[in-house]
């Protein structure tokens, strides 16, 4: 074993268009940004941006009359008028009070597994209850949707368990109410309704529980060593730094809901959403521009929502 | 002896206008080969960013680095002739540490067999056979420290960079990585770089001090000198404890404007009996001295003592007498005089 | 946040472990069905328990040439997606520009918005340009949004590892691609594998985006959606079911596993 180190003379060089171009990497690191960076932004920019920027586009064109295709040479706004027919803004009155009704059950279903989960789990029951709310979110949508339709069925597992329960009357009572009753739950708003709330359920149980977390435990005992009851540090700590999780759930409740046309066609009565609207029309219709347009109306919404959402300060907590 | 590293009016500056950061302010250095240089200073004093542009890390703005002769100022650490020891060590977590050791050998196309001797060699250098086959995730910080130690020296550096290394070790265990290195630099002839903020790590390992501060360099000498003849107050304060006067005061005592004087070198007589007289402020203790504080004509001076040949202190409020020896005094650079 | 274990009240307990049941009981339930007898509704409780149903959606045609679609579709959509999302990642993991968070939210649309509005989108911009519906219209939608999959997880694992490894590695040598080779990688590979998961599960899953851009092409959750409007063999449809809720499990578990620790700690 040697005890002294020869020192080395100039460092090996192994050359090679590699190491060059490593070099140069090296010494230009705004060049090695751009190498990164370009593919990803370009794919984005054309396709993404692209196609965005193509819809705008055609809520601004309209169907020609006699072939019936799109007439992308003279810009009208005739789609937006038809926007504030009567019937349209109906499905957008619609759809907006189902979303804000989602988002408030979301809220209060979620709350308080949330609240669990932050401040009384520990350990494997946290990672379990973690799990257990995760799971359904990253699951199959349409096997939750279709796990519904099972549930709502004339003849399904609800109905059974109403029955069961000699509480038939309050089943038929509620689907004679005028508009959020049906046939059956299967063919009801409320219908609808339990199956958005139990979609979106997980997308606001984790803002809000990650916002609790983030309430430092120094804060609780101030405020009890202060004096405060229990109630009253929920009230007055606990609820208001849990805003902003709560804040970020409704985004995703309310922007979900807004745009889903496939749980309202599944579940519901024949009352149409905007997504559906947006659907429909692309579909047969092949009335792209209108469609487009319709489409802007969430756009529209969400963005005011978001406005409102980040004054409450969501964006921190997502 | 040969020079192993050349800095040559080398500048790091960042941001720009009202924003703009001098982290190395026009640094002319010059590095012996085989000697052990320390760079010393508080943090943020540019000592980081001036090993960092040796290393390749950082590139200069301004001014060239030479090493064993060659400009490397713009080339990658991969075309440098040094290594690095790094803070927290940057052991490669998924590598066991034979691997580890032998990466630089790896990248060269070594062929295995040779490179695993050599690693294995290399461990049983710093003091660490047999432990080739498990991962940094199972080593103590101390071990974790000799196996970065290691991975640089495996391929012959021309200068072994070491970034604060013992910053993270416990006292018993510093103290005794730090008699190891300076043996190992010993042994090795390689020039050491190294990086401290602590002063008795610089002063006990260094054949060289280089004193950072706020990006300039401000003093280069040996340890001795660095503690005997400081250049300016930052220098005289930052390295052991320092009575730095000027004013009225050191012109009365020394005829010049700014003068240093240790508290170990000040005598304790009896009032009357010594160049001045003094109010005792309070004292400290610290084990192998007293740190008697007293007033001196408003400036406070802190006064070192055997506590064998000064078994009772005299009491707060009491006059007492300095005395000291004629080269005690020296005098700092007058711009330093605040 | 230091837990509290004594004080949770009975209330909310139950709430808590309501909800969860909420969660999961109807899964539970189709794995019922799929062992139902009943074929012509969909009764409760099933009359009868059977695994002729698992033969007969063996037997179905239709159901395999949906699975099969999917599957490539999810696999040259994750690809995509694992290479555009690990050079953002890279790009932007540790950087700061002007413009940076720009970046990140356009990555983070396709997901943040409605999928219909990404469907429509995708939709006019195929019809102006006269593309007719492929194999490929249906790969682009998908890796759009799965980029973002890839990315988070990329991102995470980048800002965990130490700065230091990469200098390291070119310190001993190794150049800018031997460093990416021997340290980088490695160092992202099981987030990249995670994200890869996840991606795929997403784009098998996907339903909303890709009706609008499959034309006559039946992916598996295309199937799935037409059985759910007009049902044609129930309890096919309750056995594939069954087949998806397995097929999405697994993969999400594990990238949950592998990932487990880039996560920012839940009260850990």
């Amino acid at each position: 074993m040697s005890a002294s180190l020869p020192v080395s003379a100039a460092r090996p060089a192994p050359g090679g268009p590699l190491r060059a171009l490593s070099d140069l990497l090296y010494r230009h690191r705004g060049l090695a940004l751009a190498a990164l960076l370009v593919p990803p932004l370009l794919w984005f920019g054309v396709i993404y941006l692209g196609s965005l920027f193509t819809l705008l586009a055609h809520s601004f064109f309209a169907l020609d009359e006699f072939s019936g295709l799109v007439d992308r040479s003279t810009f009208t706004l005739q789609n937006f008028r038809d926007l504030l027919q009567p019937a349209n803004l109906d499905v957008m009155l619609r759809t907006v009070l189902m979303a804000v009704a989602v988002t408030v059950a979301c809220t209060a279903i979620g709350f308080p597994i949330a609240y669990y989960m932050a401040r009384h789990a520990r350990g494997s029951q946290k990672a379990l209850l973690y799990i257990a709310v995760m799971l359904p979110l990253w699951s199959s949508y349409l096997v939750r949707l279709y796990a519904w339709k099972l549930l709502l069925a004339k003849e399904g597992a609800i109905s059974w368990v109403f029955a069961e329960m000699h509480l038939t009357w309050l089943l038929d009572a509620l689907l004679a109410t005028p508009v959020i009753g049906g046939n059956s739950l299967s063919f009801s708003r409320l219908g609808t309704f339990l199956v958005f709330v139990y979609m979106w359920l997980p997308f606001m149980i984790l803002p809000i529980q990650a916002a609790i977390e983030r309430i430092p435990g120094s804060l609780l005992e101030a405020s009890s060593d202060l004096g405060a009851s229990g109630r009253t540090t929920f009230w007055k700590v606990i609820f208001p730094l849990a805003m902003p999780g709560i804040a970020a759930g409704s985004i995703f409740t309310f922007s979900l809901t807004l745009g889903d046309y496939i749980i309202p066609q599944v579940i519901g009565d024949s009352t149409l959403f905007i997504g559906q609207v947006v659907y429909r029309q692309q579909g047969v219709a092949g009335n792209i521009p209108f469609a487009a347009a319709f489409s802007l109306v969430p756009i529209v919404v969400i963005g005011v929502y978001l406005w409102f959402a980040k004054r409450l300060g969501a964006f921190d907590a997502l | 002896m040969t020079v192993a590293v050349v800095l040559d009016g080398v500048s790091c500056v960042f941001g720009s206008g009202a924003q703009t950061v001098r982290a190395v302010d026009r640094v002319d250095l010059t590095i012996e080969g085989g000697e052990f240089f320390t760079l010393l200073g508080p943090s943020g004093s540019g000592k980081t960013t001036c090993l960092r542009m040796i290393g390749g890390f950082t590139l200069p703005t301004s001014g060239s680095i030479r090493i064993g002769g060659e400009d490397v100022t713009h080339r990658p650490p991969y075309a440098r002739p040094v290594n690095t020891v790094f803070q927290d060590y940057a052991l490669f977590p998924h590598m066991s540490i034979r691997d580890n050791v032998a990466y630089g050998l790896m990248v060269q196309k070594v062929p295995k067999a040779e490179r695993h001797r050599r690693a294995d060699e290399m461990l049983a250098l710093v003091r660490l056979p047999g432990v080739g086959d498990r991962r940094p995730m199972q080593l103590s910080g101390g071990q974790r420290q000799r196996v970065a130690l290691a991975r640089a020296l495996i391929n012959r550096p021309q200068v072994l960079l070491l970034d604060e290394p013992l910053g993270a070790l416990d006292l018993k265990l510093r103290e005794q990585m730090q008699t190891e290195l300076k043996a190992l630099q010993r042994q090795l002839g390689i020039t050491f770089l190294f990086i401290t903020h602590d002063q008795h790590e610089a002063l006990s390992m260094s054949d060289r001090i280089g004193v950072f501060n706020q990006g300039r360099l401000e003093q280069v000498a040996t340890p001795a000198a660095l503690y005997n003849r400081p250049a300016t107050r930052f220098v005289a304060e930052f390295v052991g404890a320092a009575n730095v006067l000027d004013g009225e005061l050191a012109r009365q005592l020394s005829g010049l404007a700014s003068v240093m004087l240790r508290p170990e070198r000040i005598e304790l007589v009896g009032d009357g009996a010594g160049h001045v007289s003094a109010t005792v402020m309070d004292s400290q203790y610290f084990g192998a001295f007293h740190r008697l504080r007293v007033d001196l004509a408003g400036t406070a001076l802190a006064v070192d003592l055997n506590p064998q040949q000064h078994p009772s202190l005299p009491e707060p409020g009491a006059r007492v007498g300095l005395r000291w020896a004629a080269d005690a005094i020296h005098p700092l650079a007058a711009e330093d005089a605040a | 946040m230091r837990s509290d274990p004594s004080k949770a009240g009975w209330g909310l307990k139950a709430a808590t472990w309501g909800a969860v049941l909420f969660l999961h009981l109807p899964l539970a339930l189709i794995i019922l069905y799929a062992f139902s007898a009943e074929d012509k509704s969909y009764v409760f409780p099933p009359p009868a328990l059977t695994t002729q149903w698992f033969a007969a959606a063996w037997e179905r045609e239709d159901v395999w040439a949906a699975i099969g679609l999917s599957f490539r579709v999810a696999l040259v959509a994750t690809a995509v997606a694992m290479v555009l999302g690990t050079l953002a990642a890279a790009g932007l993991a540790r950087t700061r520009f002007f413009g940076r968070d720009a970046i990140s939210l356009l990555l983070i649309l396709p997901i943040a918005l409605p999928g219909v509005i990404t469907g429509i989108a995708l939709r006019s911009a195929y019809g102006a340009l006269e593309i007719p519906f492929s194999y490929w219209t249906i790969v682009i939608g998908h890796a759009t949004f799965c980029v973002v999959v890839v990315y988070n997880n990329a991102v995470a694992r980048l800002r965990r590892t130490s700065p230091s490894l990469i200098e390291a590695s070119m310190d001993l040598g190794a150049d800018t691609f031997q460093t990416i080779r021997y340290v980088i990688l490695p160092q992202l590979g099981s987030a990249l594998l995670a994200g890869g998961l996840l991606a795929f599960a997403l784009s098998f899953d996907e339903v909303i985006v890709t009706t609008f851009t499959a034309g006559q092409q039946t992916t598996l959750p295309i199937w799935m959606l037409q059985e759910l409007i007009r049902p044609r063999q129930r309890p096919v449809t309750n056995v594939v079911a069954v087949v998806i809720i397995a097929l999405t499990f697994l993969p999400i578990l594990a990238a949950y596993y592998l990932t487990r620790a880039d996560e920012t700690p839940a009260g850990r």
